[in-house]
């Protein structure tokens, strides 16, 4: 994973996931200020909508890979000790994968029910 | 030289650390990196249940609207202005835009001033 993620490929990955999670997040925010889901139907016909569920699942995704690059560098910032790094940053993946797929569950429940 | 900088003092004390604006910023940027990247499962809980039944919606609702909940919404609205603020800033100064130092330091008081400014109405807003 780290080798994945290391020196430019980490820097350009969280440029490019930052900008879709910013433009995202600025239509979410937009939406729930001025067009909110006035109620439990419509709340989950929003999410339940092709191009929403998509939408909110790549932005789900971006958050995990931009929290993973964040989080990793904030770690080996402040941890020195090798095992206690090493134990975290497992931690820290294991957490973003099963919030990943939480979330994904969700998203696909919500289109089939 | 080797004789001066063995003689220099070393403030790793925190209280003795005078950090200039932009450092500020930049702790922020961490801090609420951190404080983001911990509330993700709590937000995806909100979503899991309020997706899930017409109860959930409604418990997810009273959730956010709780003492607590609010202060949760404002430490993430605040957060999530200052961490996408200071982004913007670093990925104009990766383009070399307000790189000198005049500019670099208004920037960063303007991000660090804003965030929790708008944090405020975009809780009052959402609520």
């Amino acid at each position: 994973m780290s080798r994945k993620a290391s020196g430019l490929k980490a820097w350009v990955l969280q440029r490019a996931t930052a900008i879709y999670i910013g433009l995202f997040a600025l239509y979410l925010l937009l939406a729930m200020l001025f067009a909110r889901p006035i109620d439990y139907a419509a709340w989950r016909d929003w999410f339940a909508s092709p191009l929403m569920g998509i939408a909110t699942l790549v932005f789900v995704v971006a958050i995990l890979l931009h929290a993973w690059v964040g989080i990793r560098d904030v770690v080996i910032d402040y941890v020195w000790n090798t095992p206690v790094r090493v134990t975290i940053l497992s931690l820290v993946a294991l957490g973003l994968i099963a919030c990943g797929l939480w979330a994904s569950q969700s998203l696909i429940l919500v289109r089939l029910v | 030289m080797t004789t001066t900088s063995k003689q220099r003092p070393v403030h790793l004390n925190l209280t003795k650390i005078r950090l200039p604006i932009g450092g500020i910023t930049s702790i922020i940027h961490r801090i609420t990196g951190v404080f983001m990247f911990l509330a993700i499962p709590f937000l995806i809980y909100l979503l899991d249940i309020s997706l899930i039944s017409e109860q959930g919606y409604k418990d997810a609702g009273a959730m956010l609207h709780s003492p607590l909940g609010i202060l949760m919404l404002f430490g993430l609205m605040w957060g999530l202005t200052h961490h996408l603020l200071a982004g913007i800033r670093y990925l104009l100064i990766d383009v070399d835009m307000g790189v000198e130092k005049a500019q670099a330091r208004q920037s960063a008081l303007a991000v660090t001033v804003v965030g929790p400014v708008l944090g405020l109405i975009l809780t009052w807003g959402l609520l």
